[in-house]
């Protein structure tokens, strides 16, 4: 069965897909859509890395993501405004990834790839890394999902009840620099963090409970990725972008509905 | 045994010394109430007890196993955050539903449990926020500024309410607050906040207080005059203007 390659796009589409779904509606949730954008777009800096050293992509773009990650957590402590250090890390990282890759000699390697994604060439290893990754952050983010949830809401009330909203905050940041790293066959660098929240935004007017949120994003998600991927194969369009675009028409289409719904009551 | 003893609590932020050589306790049972102008240090002295910050010199000890229930100042929900009242009471305690419907009964909401929490208004929102704070049965409940942006007999009521609750469970309650004519009448001692403690006692000796008066001027005469007001003769306190919430 795996055998085929648009089984393997599909299961891993649909892998990336659960993974985003929780995180993204914490990156909805706490306005941290932009630093998810800096995440992905330092990950191109460590593809330029990994091929440097010779060593496997999934390694050097976790490292430096999460790299990217806790720096801009540091840095947001001492008196720049979020959105201006992340427009300067995230770009330039971007930048810096970008000339890393031209010195790169003697491989020639296909930037496009990773800017947009390659998911029809995910082979067997990247499956199962891409449901390892997918595993690992659904699992940290259900083990802390009471914790994660409090701080988010109120930093104080997170103190008074034993926890560490600093160590929550961690939490998620590792976990948002394993799904750039997973993600990035998949949609590639430009796009990760359209995968993390037009499914969650999506499923806003939908949910009642932060719980049924995050199950609703998984699930559009995951139909984004299969009927993007049907569309991609059909109409020769490339397959990443697809999906997100097919994740974009399901959103309008909610939002339309559900302001219909609201005027008529 | 004290439930929270504060001992010459120094803390600093920024380099600017906010607090300095503070020294509290608060017993069980009791109802203190923290009084001080903007910038005095009265939520940092709350985010230093909870945890939030550190202290720079001076130690706080609270007792093992101490429950905290806490009633933040202000709970803003990113609209893009859907919960119900339900979800948010048993945030961080597994409890019943039955219990939450308790909780929300004796802060004086009861029926909104299936309600969105952005849907709420003002007083019922902090209501909530209250319930949520009692829903473990806690030893102490800390409140900071719970009554913002609610109206005087809103917060009169809600004031009434935390010391109908707590007299009847025992629980003691540290509060910070500005509204000082509607807080002194449930409190059994005031502390006067200034970066220091300037002078602290029962509120009648408080807010005859020339510290106290030189930081709150002459309006504090009406402050003692309607604190005296509400206990030299007993009105209907049922107040029945909660209903127009």
């Amino acid at each position: 069965m795996l055998d085929d390659f648009m089984t393997r796009a599909t299961l891993a589409g649909v892998g990336v897909a659960f993974a985003a779904a929780p995180l993204g509606c914490f990156v909805v949730w706490r306005r941290m859509a932009y630093f998810g954008d800096a995440t992905a777009h330092a990950a191109i800096l460590g593809v330029a890395l990994s091929l440097a050293f010779e060593v496997s992509i999934f390694p050097g773009v976790l490292a430096v993501a999460l790299a990217m990650a806790l720096s801009v957590t540091l840095l947001a402590g001492r008196g720049y405004a979020m959105d201006t250090l992340l427009g300067v890390l995230a770009h330039s990282a971007l930048a810096f990834g970008l000339v890393a890759v031209s010195f790169l000699s003697g491989v020639r390697i296909d930037l496009m790839a990773y800017l947009f994604g390659d998911i029809l060439a995910v082979s067997r290893i990247d499956l199962l890394i891409i449901w390892g990754g997918a595993v690992l952050v659904i699992g940290l983010i259900s083990w802390r999902w009471s914790a994660l949830l409090t701080s988010t809401l109120n930093e104080e009330l997170a103190y008074a009840s034993g926890l560490n909203p600093n160590r929550e905050q961690l939490i998620l940041t590792l976990s948002l620099a394993i799904t750039v790293a997973v993600a990035i066959k998949v949609v590639g660098v430009l796009l990760i963090a359209a995968l993390l929240i037009i499914p969650a935004a999506a499923a806003r007017g939908l949910a009642r409970t932060p719980e049924d949120m995050t199950v609703i994003a998984a699930a559009i998600g995951a139909t984004s990725a299969l009927v993007g991927l049907r569309g991609a194969y059909v109409f020769d369009t490339p397959a990443g972008p697809s999906i997100v675009c097919f994740a974009a028409i399901i959103f309008a289409a909610f939002n339309l509905v559900g302001r219909r719904s609201k005027n008529r009551a | 045994m004290s439930l929270i003893a504060v001992q010459n609590l120094a803390v600093t932020y920024g380099g600017r010394r906010v607090l300095n050589d503070v020294s509290l306790t608060l017993d069980p049972g009791e109802i203190v109430t923290i009084v001080g102008p903007n910038g005095s240090g009265k939520t940092s002295l709350f985010r230093a007890i909870i945890g939030a910050t550190d202290a720079a010199k001076g130690n706080i000890s609270l007792q093992p196993g101490l429950k905290i229930g806490y009633v933040p100042q202000r709970l803003h929900i990113d609209p893009t955050l859907p919960i119900t009242v339900e979800r948010f009471m048993r945030l961080t305690e597994r409890v019943s539903r039955a219990r939450c419907a308790e909780a929300l009964v004796s802060a004086g909401v009861p029926d909104l449990l299936k309600r969105q929490m952005a849907q709420l208004s003002g007083g019922q929102f902090q209501r909530v926020l209250l319930a949520r704070a009692l829903i473990n049965r806690p030893d102490v409940l800390l409140l900071d500024e719970a009554t913002q942006g609610l109206d005087q007999p809103g917060s009169a009521a809600f004031y009434q309410q935390i010391e109908t609750v707590c007299r009847k469970t025992g629980c003691a309650v540290l509060m910070i607050s500005h509204e000082l004519h509607v807080v002194m009448s449930a409190s059994d001692r005031v502390i006067c906040l200034n970066g220091h403690i300037c002078c602290e006692g029962t509120p009648a000796v408080v807010a005859s207080a020339p510290e106290y008066r030189a930081l709150f001027g002459i309006g504090t005469g009406g402050a003692l005059a309607l604190y005296r007001h509400h206990h030299d003769h007993d009105h209907d306190h049922s107040h029945s203007h909660e209903a127009a919430e």
